[in-house]
């Protein structure tokens, strides 16, 4: 069977994708912020020597590590609220879950970064004399980023990928406007095809570009 | 820290009656030592003697079980700041340096960079002033050429004496030398000694654990003969090496001279 592929219907609504990619972009890079901060805390916490810390954040870590993202989404935008009594706009719903649940998987690429170098570093840096702080700063984190980069680089990547979900909680990301065009149209492989482009275009110079980094560092080392 | 004035035969460093457990291991059982200016000792003894952690302990590496360290006759708190009487294992490191057995050069520095490290960080020395004593200590361990190298790119004991430059970039009165040939290449050995026998000619005060019989005999002033966390024998290389009396120490000294 032939089809008869029409992109001209489907490109008279290309400001609703444009609009979707600037809402996906700005969701994985609004995740990603916090998340990081999410992640840095939590890591700080599992490190910090305290029991109650470390227990609250391995909680955390593994509610969201445990639990799908399609489920984080649907309890924070519908349970959540009854749960506190207010009502919960979409937005912050998408972009609250987005983070916390990146979030999760940061502080374990930041822990399993930090905890990889070798105890001698952390010892040769108290040996002259080196507080806590400057052991940390200067000698410790300087090569975890490094190990972390690959890691952090692919969990990014998946972030990107995994916004797509907030369209079932009515925000209108490139998914979601893919359906629009393709309720209006009735071209599915066109809106679709279109969609699965743009997600590409977006993100093959990302893994290109940690491929690059990683390839590199392994010279470097 | 203030430089109090101290007579010259008092000691610099002092462990009294320390002990040290891990969980319910009890590794070092009471253990004294006392290091005057110039001293050298060396500790030998079997695998698991508790020598290195002893030394660990002598820059509070290891935080000792019971016990005190003193360094210039004050006692060495639980802070890394000094407080009150007591002062901070953070001071006590700036005075007391440590070289490990595996070397831990950091791996993103170069050579230069490991070894101002210290001063420019945590002395605040001016850049160009650590730089200038940094390349004095690399010629006098043999390695100015490698100034800007990374470590990964040197031998083992070119890392090693890198090593030795960035703890005597502190200006250290105390030296601590951990198993320093212990993870060398044979042939490598040699050139480390080198450097260390040269530092007790310069008359470093240096705690030095170490296998290496010979060298232990030739370079320190004193030997103690650690087995099962305690001192069992201590006295002169003469007494210990060549005439050893203790039965323990007898066995232990024959296994090295084969």
């Amino acid at each position: 069977m032939t089809y008869n592929w029409d992109f001209h219907a489907v490109w008279q609504y290309s400001d609703l994708f444009l609009w979707g990619l600037g809402m996906s972009l700005l969701y994985t890079i609004g995740s990603i912020f916090f998340g990081v901060i999410i992640g840095f805390i939590t890591c700080a916490a599992r490190l910090s020597g305290w029991r109650a810390l470390d227990v609250a954040a391995r909680v955390y870590q593994e509610l969201f590590r445990c639990t799908p993202l399609l489920v984080q989404l649907l309890w924070f935008y519908y349970a959540f609220p009854l749960l506190v009594g207010e009502t919960i706009d979409n937005h912050v719903a998408a972009l609250l879950t987005l983070s916390l649940y990146v979030g999760a998987f940061y502080a374990e690429i930041f822990r399993g970064g930090i905890v990889s170098i070798d105890k001698g570093q952390r010892e040769a840096a108290a040996a002259i004399g080196m507080s806590p702080w400057q052991s940390m700063t200067r000698v410790i984190l300087p090569q975890a980023l490094k190990r972390m980069l690959p890691s952090f680089i692919n969990q990014s990547v998946i972030q990107f990928k995994n916004t797509s979900l907030v369209s079932v909680i009515s925000v209108a990301d490139l998914a979601y406007m893919a359906a629009v065009v393709n309720g209006q149209t009735y071209r599915p492989l066109e809106s679709y095809t279109i969609m699965a482009a743009l997600y590409i275009a977006m993100l093959l110079p990302l893994t290109q570009a940690a491929d690059w980094i990683e390839k590199r560092l392994r010279i470097s080392d | 820290m203030t430089t109090n004035q101290i007579s010259a035969d008092a000691p610099i460093i002092e462990a009294v009656a320390l002990r040290k457990s891990f969980g319910t291991h009890e590794v070092l059982k009471g253990l004294d030592l006392s290091l005057r200016r110039g001293e050298v000792v060396a500790l030998i003894g079997p695998s698991g003697s508790g020598k290195s952690t002893f030394i660990r302990c002598l820059n509070h590496m290891e935080v000792p079980t019971e016990g005190t360290i003193r360094f210039r006759q004050r006692k060495v708190g639980n802070t890394f700041r000094d407080k009150g009487n007591e002062i901070g294992f953070g001071t006590l490191r700036r005075h007391v340096g440590m070289v490990f057995q595996h070397f831990n050069l950091f791996p993103h520095k170069t050579v230069l960079q490991n070894v101002i490290e210290g001063p420019v960080v945590v002395l605040k020395q001016p850049m160009k002033q650590a730089e200038e004593l940094a390349l004095d200590l690399l010629g006098q361990v043999g390695l100015a050429a490698k100034r800007d190298a990374y470590p990964n790119h040197l031998s083992g004991g070119q890392k090693q004496r890198v090593a030795i430059a960035r703890a005597l970039a502190m200006q250290p009165e105390v030296l601590l030398l951990d198993e320093v040939t212990s993870a060398l290449d044979p042939e490598l050995v040699g050139e480390v000694l080198a450097v260390i026998r040269g530092l007790a000619e310069k008359g470093m005060t240096m705690a030095i654990v170490t296998h290496e019989m010979a060298f232990a005999a030739d370079v320190s002033s004193r030997i103690l003969f650690l087995d099962h966390g305690v001192i069992a024998a201590s006295g002169t290389p003469q007494d210990m090496i060549r005439n050893p009396e203790n039965e323990r120490l007898k066995g232990f000294v024959s296994r090295f001279h084969g």
